[in-house]
């Protein structure tokens, strides 16, 4: 089958808990209203918007860290929507997360090393310290940085932690969540070039959350355009940028500020 | 003459290696001044030591910063803070670590004017109130009892740029102030930013690490590395031709959705090692002189 994932009318709502009456649940607040699309295998998909339009939400309902609450979600012909712990554990390994802020997901206490063969370990892997200095080559981080701690490290470096620790279980699907937002410009084309050529040679399908539509131009065949919880447009890059349909996707575009002093906002 | 002038600012860790590296610069009255560069550059390190607000575990060891005719660096602390109250003003990064999430909006506005500049509570209220209007708050006396959990991030940020402004202050360090938000909101903020600056008349040390952003808001810029101003130019030739090798794989690494190929390059070994040698140069040639 062509696509890895297939999401069918995938609905989420989430307790408002802002909201939440002395006694009794709090009302729920839907996140995402009906979302319909597929991420064909190998492809880098962008899933782009605003703060608070959802894309978060739906990256974790994709590796099943929220349970939607309608909808279907498949992953590889799997049902993933309703999977209890035990039934997404042996399928875990396939679908990995890097996330935003890596001085928070890495352990300050842990060497880069054992961050990296944690998730090895509980995946029962054999040659483990192979697979980390495997992992730290694939990044681009010397062998040796395996025994130094996150803080030792620069923004950009730790990121490469958390794309080290992903691919090491080889994965075939790795959602990064805003993985570059942190970064200085000079680290961000670096990291983007190594997803770029990570992609290539491992085979993986990504699903990149940015708010920065210049990023996903770069990186991503196809995009998401999510606003309020709901998919405005989903096509391919190049005729996104070309011929924007949606009076957000316009927006976004017009908001990113460009480096020519020519289109002052002042 | 410029409102804001800091000739040869050198600051370093106490005991530690330099931060600033005579860094000198120029900020016209109603002008925007960039400062640019990668995280560690020292960029914000020049604001806080224009505002006196350097951390204790950092000492300037020379140079002037000459603000509105008078050296900062001269004066007897008291003074310098009176001049630097009465005169400047802050627009920080981070919003919700800026506002107290203890106390409501308002008095984190007024409670300035009051007990520092002697304002009755009246008139900076009214005050409070019209600037939240100017920076598009629809309900200023709502906002006013609100709490700063109970507004969104661009909010918030329209609040610290009302509050920057409360006491009509002459120069106003902008530090990363739309780093935190997204595309959409971030274009508004620096309108608005920019709107006030023009109708208030007043100077803008904006620090940033985007030079898209420099590029719509500033007239001028400084490009930092480790402390050492490598370029100091105006915008329109930054953009037609950096004058800096570092400074044009800066600007070549500033993503462009318009033109994929170009944009997102790493800033080459070859110029990092360039720059680092124009950095130990320095070091080398301050021992002497």
């Amino acid at each position: 089958m062509a696509d890895l994932y297939q999401v069918q009318d995938l609905h989420l709502s989430l307790a408002d808990m802002t909201a939440r009456p002395l006694m009794g649940a709090a009302p729920r607040i839907e996140i995402l209203k009906g979302l319909s699309f597929s991420i064909p295998r190998g492809e880098v998909v962008g899933i782009v918007g605003g703060s608070g339009s959802g894309k978060s939400t739906l990256g974790r309902a994709l590796v099943r860290l929220l349970q939607p609450s309608g909808g279907q979600v498949l992953f590889d012909g799997t049902d993933i929507t309703h999977l209890t712990e035990a039934g997404l554990r042996p399928l875990r390994r396939r679908f990995q997360m890097i996330f935003q802020d890596p001085m928070s997901s890495l352990n300050p206490r842990h060497r880069v090393g054992t961050i990296i063969a944690e998730p090895l370990r509980l995946h029962r892997f054999d040659a483990i310290a192979d697979r980390v200095a495997r992992a730290l080559d694939h990044v681009g981080l010397p062998a040796g940085f395996a025994a130094r701690f996150p803080h030792e490290l620069s923004g950009g470096q730790r990121q490469r932690v958390g794309i080290a620790r992903a691919i090491a279980l080889e994965p075939d699907f790795i959602l990064a969540d805003e993985i570059v937002s942190g970064l200085d410009v000079s680290s961000q084309a670096q990291v983007l070039n190594l997803l770029e050529r990570l992609v290539r040679d491992l085979g993986l399908t990504l699903a990149f959350i940015s708010h920065d539509l210049s990023v996903i131009r770069r990186l991503c065949q196809q995009t998401i355009v999510l606003h309020h919880g709901r998919i405005v447009e989903n096509r391919p890059t190049a005729e996104l940028f070309a011929d924007p349909q949606d009076a957000y996707t316009r927006d976004l575009l017009d908001a990113i500020p460009l480096p020519d002093p020519a289109q002052r906002w002042l | 003459m410029s409102f804001l002038s800091i000739r040869n600012l050198s600051v370093r860790l106490r005991k530690g290696p330099p931060l600033l590296r005579a860094v000198s610069l120029e900020v016209a009255a109603a002008q925007v001044h960039g400062l640019v560069g990668e995280s560690g550059a020292g960029k914000s390190m020049i604001g806080k030591a224009v505002l006196g607000i350097l951390p204790p575990s950092v000492e300037v060891t020379g140079g002037e910063i000459w603000l509105d005719g008078v050296d900062l660096l001269r004066l007897p602390a008291r003074v310098r803070r009176q001049k630097i109250g009465a005169t400047c003003a802050l627009i920080p990064q981070d919003p919700l670590t800026a506002l107290n999430p203890s106390h409501r909006i308002g008095p984190q506005i007024t409670d300035r004017l009051v007990d520092i500049l002697g304002w009755t509570r009246a008139d900076a209220d009214a005050r409070a109130r019209d600037l939240l209007a100017e920076v598009q708050i629809a309900d200023p006396d709502r906002v006013m009892r609100s709490y700063p959990h109970e507004l969104s991030g661009g909010m918030r940020q329209r609040i610290l740029i009302a509050s920057a402004f409360a006491a009509e202050p002459k120069l106003i360090v902008a530090d990363e102030p739309t780093t935190a938000l997204d595309v959409t909101v971030q274009k508004q903020i620096l309108k608005l930013i920019g709107g006030m600056q023009a109708r208030h008349g007043t100077a803008l040390l904006f620090v940033t690490h985007d030079l898209g952003v420099v590029s719509k808001v500033c007239q001028r810029l400084s490009v930092l590395y480790s402390g050492l101003v490598v370029e100091d130019t105006s915008v329109a030739d930054f953009f037609a031709a950096p004058g800096h090798p570092y400074s044009a794989a800066l600007l070549a690494a500033t993503p462009k959705y318009t033109d994929p190929a170009a944009g997102l390059q790493p800033v080459p070994d070859a110029v990092i090692a360039a720059v680092r040698a124009e950095v130990a140069a320095f070091d080398a040639g301050g021992a002497h002189g």
